[in-house]
């Protein structure tokens, strides 16, 4: 089977370095998902198309169903699995749960993955923002206003720690 | 409102956790050591004999493990009318559907392998839409479709295209009509659209050597695809085991028996080993199922009150390929036909086709997003023509207590308050109030459009619950209504908290089936789990009541109706000082001596719809067990220079009795009017010559979160259901289903042109005022 070149990459995932060797063809999202089991990230489209694939490359967010794995060389890479704190959930995902910005959750990780990118650009974003932030993440399960509801909590309760 | 302590509180989901931290697992994150990887092989044409298949290449090459197709895996399948091979059998009907599979050690080299198979082809005539199909000569999709096996419930027709036609009658049509002020007959069309799961279908299949086979799939329906896949395979019961994880949407698309006979397939021929079935994005669009695209005709007569006295309504659905559960949305379609209006006369008729299209299945609203946008787009041309206000036209003619509905069944006061619905839309809207100054090319207009809808399900469509003490007097409750995202676990958790009169916190709902372990459901669709399994969890704390309170009865020499059982204890109706503390008595009560009486309590819930089968030739009888009403309105804003469409505001009311949860029911009601909305002003499967040409993301669009209205919201009118589990009523589907019809009646009052087909695209409209300007011109 023709499997392309093989390289060694070396980069970091949710704060633990790694070293890997990967064909020239295999995308971020297999390797995070096959080689490390973080299966939060999901395959929705395989096209850059819907955003359940989020992860943070380098602090922004990417589509790692289009990032060759190739490209995360040297990259500090942080998935859904990686923004927890030891005893208690990002302030993100906590508003996600209370708001019920959760439906069948499979766009989920990468709609929380896309808003905690926001957040730390901008941490007092408007709702036009924060709809043009979430606009590349598919969502149909609520219709989005949970979502948007829940972004702005986050962001209250993120700003009121930082205070 | 009753002083409820777990009912009516907006408590988040269990489920929500597991899923915003990324633990939860779905399909595709599920795998096994040795597992092979399954690839399909689709038809390039929406009609052909296959006139050969050579697979020998493909078995060849190493690391394929198993190729099957149809002349190894001769089996059949479908929920009501058997009429899908697994695989292609003598010839294709439609585009993308599967003729052969392969398992192999990778995906690469199962998809090597698919390349390697060649099929010969002799294509034939397409049946390409509803009109061809019904043409007298029109070639047969299915020409031995009175061999099939169907429930005696549907009515397919001998040398048609026609698999179902669904037929109520109701009063004298002829007689309605001859006492009609005036009548209006009009036309409608919507077209195919896609459920849109944002998870991919998939499932993973295992045969064992002994015949015991286990399937994990993306499922709506663990044990009614369970019992598929064993009539389909001819195994028993027992030797087949559905697990399923969380579902990453549904919508109708992963209900019944969908993809997973593919996985089972390929495992048969690959026995001992597991194989992982995901579909892609493309496939997720050809390769299930579909929204069947509709034609409705409707003739209403009306008084010289605005009264209407009779309806004639013809609807034609294309069924695509195979009928399959759509053969169950025509009927559900059918009985309800005129939607909730009180019409003495009506004449309703309910067509599945059949068409080499792709195959329409369940989808959210089943059949009533297609019905309502033919009456409801009617009842505001009529409203116009009458000249009166379109809500109150509709207030003197929807159903009231006292009414007879599509069916025979009388209104009751519990039924539900269509009225408040209508009135609690118009005031969020400032119904009737003028508008604001724009520039001359703006123009803004407001709409709304009723709805209802009751569970479609067989009569004997039954739900069991458990409900199990642990050690510490905790609680698990276990049932088998799936979570697809509408968040029965939650709802489940705190009926079943309520019932026990404990803390939310003490109970645990086990919500992921296993066929092995779990109760029985019959599946999660038609919006019915809070409702029915509810029900069924009442019945099931109730039962584990009765054995606490037995044993207790013992112990203090008295009887259990002397007993009652709280959310810690069990007492002494009348000496509240006597008890015994849960943990002491639900593993079995031990006396001093060490002699232990009782055992481990379980409770067990059962519950049945108590529905009747419906007259052949009238449609009337008893096929619904209790109907949610609601009412949409949109205020939108039209460009006339370019057609754009802005809606402004979206609301809907609707009549769920006692609301168990409003986070999620809020979530339900907003998450279905988008998803209406994307059905109203976007989604739309394009065909050319039989072929579908936007089976992607790039060219199909949904909505995005910047797609939305400036204002939405949601409104709850709560009438307690009397048969429903503290009052509760369905509320899934239903939000979606009077979007479109809202939209277009708005659009007619912003711009005057009324639009009979779907999607309200900017170029749809703008064609149809630039049609409305050249009449105009030619009429001067």
């Amino acid at each position: 089977m023709k499997k392309g070149f093989v390289h060694e990459i070396n980069f970091t995932v949710n704060g633990i370095k790694r070293a890997l060797s990967v064909h020239s063809n295999e995308t971020l999202l297999k390797v995070l998902r096959e080689h490390y089991g973080l299966t939060g990230a999901k395959e929705g489209c395989g096209g850059g198309e819907c955003g359940a694939c989020t992860v943070l490359l380098n602090g922004s967010p990417v589509n790692s169903c289009l990032v060759l794995a190739v490209e995360a060389d040297n990259a500090h890479i942080l998935t859904i699995e990686g923004i927890a704190a030891k005893d208690s959930i990002h302030p993100i995902q906590q508003a996600f749960i209370e708001y019920g910005a959760v439906q069948c959750g499979f766009c989920t990780p990468g709609m929380i993955m896309t808003a905690y990118a926001l957040l730390q650009k901008n941490p007092d974003p408007d709702e036009a923002q924060i709809k043009r932030a979430l606009s590349g993440n598919l969502c149909r399960c609520t219709g989005y206003v949970q979502i948007i509801e829940a972004v702005k909590a986050a962001a209250k309760r993120m700003k009121g720690k930082r205070g | 409102m009753k002083n409820f302590k777990s009912i009516g509180k907006p408590s988040p989901r269990e489920d929500a956790y597991d899923k915003a931290t990324g633990n939860a697992k779905y399909i595709a994150d599920i795998d096994f050591p040795g597992m092979l990887y399954g690839k399909v092989l689709r038809s390039p044409h929406p009609h052909a004999v296959i006139k050969k298949i050579d697979t020998s290449k493909a078995e060849k090459l190493n690391g394929v493990v198993a190729v099957t197709h149809a002349a190894k895996c001769p089996y059949k399948m479908g929920l009501y009318l058997v009429d899908r091979p697994v695989f292609a059998t003598g010839k294709v009907r439609y585009m993308g559907e599967p003729v052969a599979a392969v398992a192999a050690v990778s995906e690469e080299i199962a998809e090597e392998a698919l390349k390697l198979v060649r099929v010969e082809y002799e294509e034939l005539p397409v049946v390409d839409n509803i009109e061809d199909a019904l043409r007298k000569k029109a070639p047969l999709v299915h020409p031995d479709l009175m061999n099939y096996e169907y429930l005696p419930i549907y009515y397919p027709k001998k040398d048609t295209n026609i698999f179902n036609h669904f037929k109520l009658r109701k009063g004298n049509i002829n007689k309605g009509f001859q006492k009609a002020y005036r009548v209006f007959e009009n036309e409608f069309y919507l077209p195919q659209i896609h459920h849109v799961p944002m998870e991919p279908h998939g499932a993973i299949a295992k045969w064992e050597r002994d015949g015991k086979l286990t399937v994990y799939s993306s499922c709506q329906s663990p044990f009614t695809l369970r019992n598929l896949i064993r009539y389909a395979f001819k195994l028993s019961h027992k030797d087949v085991r559905v697990i399923a994880p969380y579902v990453g949407g549904g919508f109708g698309g992963k209900a019944g028996i969908n993809m997973e006979p593919l996985a089972v397939a390929l495992a048969k021929e690959a026995k001992g080993k597991w194989v992982k079935l995901i579909f892609s994005r493309e496939e997720t669009f050809t390769g299930t199922v579909v929204r069947q695209a509709m034609k409705g005709k409707i003739k209403t007569g009306v008084s010289r009150k605005g009264r209407i006295v009779a309806e004639k309504i013809e609807l034609f659905f294309d069924g695509g390929a195979y009928a399959e559960y759509g053969t169950n949305v025509v009927r559900a379609a059918g009985y309800t036909i005129i939607g909730p209006y009180d019409i003495e006369n009506v004449q309703g008729d309910s067509y599945g086709v059949y068409t080499n299209h792709l195959v329409g299945g369940a989808f959210r609203g089943f059949g009533h997003g297609e019905l309502h946008w033919v009456v409801e787009s009617q009842m505001d041309i009529i409203a116009h023509a009458m000249k009166m206000d379109p809500a109150e036209f509709r207030r003197i003619n929807v159903l009231k207590p006292g009414s007879r509905n599509s069916m025979g069944q009388t209104i009751t006061e519990h039924t539900g308050n269509m009225t408040a619905c209508i009135d609690a839309v118009a005031e969020k809207l400032d119904w009737g109030k003028k508008r604001m100054k724009l520039p001359a090319h703006i123009k803004r207009g407001k709409g709304l459009a009723v709805l209802e809808k009751a569970p479609a399900m067989p009569a004997n469509a039954t739900s069991c619950a458990r409900v199990k003490f642990n050690e510490d007097a905790t609680v698990i409750v276990q049932f088998s209504g799936m979570e697809i995202g509408q968040g029965c676990i939650a709802a489940l958790s705190q009926i079943c908290a309520e019932r026990l009169k404990m803390d939310i916190t003490k109970v645990h709902a086990a919500g992921l089936p296993d066929t092995d372990f779990s109760p029985y459901e019959w599946q999660t669709v038609a919006s019915r789990i809070t409702w029915a399994v509810g029900n069924a969890v009442i019945n099931a704390v109730d039962d584990a009541h009765a054995k606490i309170k037995k044993v207790a009865a013992q112990v203090f020499g008295s009887v259990p109706e002397e007993l009652d059982v709280d959310g810690e204890k069990v007492f002494l109706k009348k000496d509240t000082k006597k008890f015994i503390p849960l943990p002491d008595i639900v593993l079995g009560y031990q006396y001093p001596d060490g002699h232990t009486i009782g055992g481990p309590v379980e409770g067990v819930g059962t519950f049945t719809p108590h529905l009747t089968n419906l007259d052949k030739n009238t449609g009337q009888g008893d096929a619904a067990a209790e109907w949610t009403f609601g009412c949409e309105g949109a205020e939108v804003e039209v460009n006339t220079e370019t057609g754009e469409l802005k809606v402004l505001d979206l609301i809907g009311a609707f009549d769920l009795g006692t609301v168990i949860n409003p986070l999620t029911a809020k979530g339900q009601i907003i998450g279905g009017m988008i998803q209406g909305l994307g059905s109203a002003v976007l989604e739309e499967l394009k065909y050319k010559d039989g072929k579908v040409r936007n089976a992607s993301f790039v060219d199909y669009k949904i909505l995005t979160a910047a797609d939305l209205p400036e204002k939405i919201t949601s409104i709850f009118i709560q009438t307690p259901d009397a048969k429903g589990p503290y009052g509760a009523r369905a509320v899934g589907e239903h939000p979606m289903i009077s979007v479109p019809a809202a939209i277009a009646n708005a659009v007619y009052d912003a711009v005057g042109v009324r639009i009979h087909s779907l999607p309200l695209t900017d170029e749809n409209i703008l064609r149809h005022l630039k049609a409305k300007k050249a009449d105009k011109g030619k009429k001067k």
